[in-house]
């Protein structure tokens, strides 16, 4: 700002943000800890950890609809679906190579999110709420009717395992396969912290804050929320071909209602907005019914309904809603958090 | 034109009496929508509540249907009350919470309905009074629910007199429209909330009771009531019993006498109606007040 010359209304100068060392270091030992997962945890957990890293893709794509742009979605499974028949057909027809699947797939969800996006923005909260909804039953529907292609009720099974660098073998390994969903979601991280740190992810933030403002400036802000919608739709579509490869299976159950409710709650048990929230969130939400759900022998929704009741009412923000939530239900010595709560807004 | 309507008057007298059952379940989502802005996803729940109540107690008598009625009746004023209950500490914290929560309700009452009564479907019959077929113009049709079409017009004509011309009716209709200005009259709003959330759980239940030998309660139901009458409710507009009503009827032929036509659509129909009202008219076909 000290470049504003005369006593004008200074432009609008481009905010340098400094690069973002702590989070840097925060996500490197993250990832760090993740690789070591294989070396840790038996099979079955392993196998539990690279769902939870799909759904944690799902779930950033359902976040940057829902928790940044404020679009609340219930759909995105039907882009995750796109996403993994596109993967499995282009392994079982044409290639087995993980790059190429991974690009043709995001391709055709962002196709897909272009064609259906217009109809969805053209609503805001519930209305877009259950247009969202309409296309992911859609898509539902479409999965298992269009046998040609889909292979109907039955789903897509014999896909070949992926190959993750040319002229190595498939993938089989539990814990080879994890690594490459992790590179792939540790990619698509990146890719939404740097999405969200341009002008355009402020402006998406401002789409959420106050729509009618931004218009006022002179946003389109119509065309910012479709370019949101297609991002987002990629973003699912990707998350689709990892699982196509993870899973080698495909079957029209992946992109059911289920699949997009869970992924919208694992965004508000992880905190609205925050990206790493919503990875925490399905880290939760994955562990709570793969995990827990068989220890308590398959009370899985049980345990997934006590998870967001309780979510609900002691983290109002979420896993990644601030201390202070936390530090009201863990109080170490009250008088002297009395005096930290009043924090001028 | 005869030909036609005769071969498809059993899909469209079908197509009433689901959609009439619908109507049970979406006026109560539809104001609770409209007046508390709580988009309660246990609604589906409340239904399955009352059909296994019907299943449990009905031994084909009219005494078994009326004691199921009325334990009907109490687990939709206890289970309404437990939800506006749980939902009111979370005013002014947005739609996604309260869904968030109203699921983890509906998902921890599933298990536990699951738990109570198994894993299948229970077919549940009506008195054996009316257990039987009768003819309707050349067709055979099932007698219960012609009786169903009859009860469930009746409370539908009553809940809307009582909405639209009543004064209990007119305070819930200014609560809807501008629950701030009401307030500032005097009234307590929060008691016509609860209210209004109670009546609409009782109608749910007592619809589960009724709907049971048409709907019959198993796991699953719960979700796929709530669906249909949330796109009721899209469909006909937020907080209008009116919109709720011509709502459910559409989506009853929808998914009776649509289906019969277009066989090959059938999985498209429903949402891909509710996808058209939502584009050409976001705001529902009926809506009242602000959208």
């Amino acid at each position: 700002m000290s470049a504003t010359s005369s006593g004008m209304t200074p432009a609008p100068a481009p905010v340098r943000r400094p690069f973002p060392v702590r989070t840097t270091v925060l996500v490197g030992v993250v990832v760090l800890l993740l690789a070591l997962v294989p070396w840790t945890f038996g099979a079955f957990t392993v196998a539990t950890f690279t769902r939870a890293l799909v759904f944690a893709v799902l779930a950033m794509s359902v976040n940057l609809l829902t928790g940044v742009a404020g679009m609340p979605t219930l759909g995105q499974a039907a882009y995750f679906g796109v996403g993994a028949y596109t993967g499995a057909l282009v392994a079982i027809h044409w290639s087995d190579l993980g790059v190429l699947q991974l690009v043709l797939a995001t391709l055709a969800g962002v196709v897909a999110a272009l064609v259906t996006g217009p109809l969805a923005i053209r609503g805001r909260g519930v209305a877009f709420l259950m247009i969202t909804l309409a296309i992911g039953e859609i898509g539902f529907s479409a999965a298992g009717r269009l046998d040609s292609v889909t292979g109907g009720t039955d789903g897509l099974s014999g896909i070949p395992p992926v190959v993750a660098v040319p002229g190595t073998e498939g993938l089989v390994n539990e814990g080879l396969i994890y690594y490459y969903v992790l590179v792939v979601a540790v990619v698509a991280y990146l890719a939404v912290a740097m999405l969200l740190r341009s002008p355009f992810g402020l402006t998406l933030r401002g789409l959420r804050d106050n729509e009618g403002r931004l218009r006022a400036v002179g946003y389109r802000t119509d065309s910012y929320a479709l370019a949101a919608y297609v991002y987002a739709g990629g973003l699912a579509a990707l998350a689709g071909s990892l699982w196509a490869s993870s899973q080698r299976f495909v079957a029209p159950g992946d992109l059911g209602f289920e699949v997009s409710a869970l992924a919208l709650l694992a965004v508000i048990v992880g905190g609205v907005g925050s990206m790493w929230g919503a990875c925490l969130g399905a880290l939760v939400v994955v562990f709570t019914q793969d995990y827990l759900g068989q220890l308590f022998s398959g009370h899985a929704p049980l345990l997934l309904g006590l998870l967001f009741v309780l979510a609900v009412y002691l983290l109002p923000k979420g896993i990644a809603g601030g201390r202070s939530q936390w530090r009201r239900l863990f109080p170490r010595e009250r008088s002297q958090e009395d005096d930290e709560a009043v924090t001028p807004v | 034109m005869t030909g036609w309507l005769d071969a498809h008057l059993v899909s469209m007298v079908d197509g009433v009496a689901y959609g009439l059952l619908l109507f049970t379940l979406a006026v109560g989502l539809s104001l609770v929508f409209g007046m508390m802005d709580v988009l309660n996803l246990a609604h589906g729940t409340l239904y399955l509540a009352g059909a296994y109540t019907a299943y449990a107690l009905s031994d084909g008598s009219w005494l078994g249907l009326l004691l199921a009625l009325v334990v009907g009746l109490v687990v939709g004023l206890l289970g309404g009350g437990l939800l506006a209950a749980a939902v009111a500490p979370l005013q002014g914290r947005g739609h996604l919470d309260q869904a968030a929560l109203t699921l983890g309700i509906a998902l921890i009452a599933a298990e536990v309905m699951v738990m109570i009564f198994g894993a299948q479907v229970l077919p549940t019959a009506p008195p054996s009074a009316l257990a039987r077929s009768v003819s309707v113009l050349g067709h055979s049709y099932p007698l219960y629910r012609l009786v169903f079409i009859a009860v469930a017009g009746l409370i539908a004509v009553l809940v809307y007199l009582a909405f639209e011309r009543s004064s209990v009716g007119a305070l819930v209709r200014a609560t809807v429209a501008d629950r701030d200005m009401v307030r500032a009259t005097g009234v307590d709003t929060r008691k016509v909330l609860f209210g209004v959330f109670a009546f609409g759980a009782v109608l749910a239940t007592v619809g589960g009771v009724l709907g049971a030998p048409i709907i019959a309660p198993g796991p699953g139901v719960d979700d796929r009531v709530l669906v249909l009458s949330l796109v009721v409710v899209v469909i006909g507009g937020l907080g209008s019993v009116r919109g709720a009503l011509l709502g459910a009827l559409l989506i009853g032929q929808v998914q009776t006498l649509g289906v019969a036509l277009m066989p090959a659509f059938a999985p498209f129909l429903l949402f891909g109606a509710m996808l058209l009202v939502l584009v050409l008219r976001p705001q529902g076909l009926f809506a009242l007040g602000r959208a």
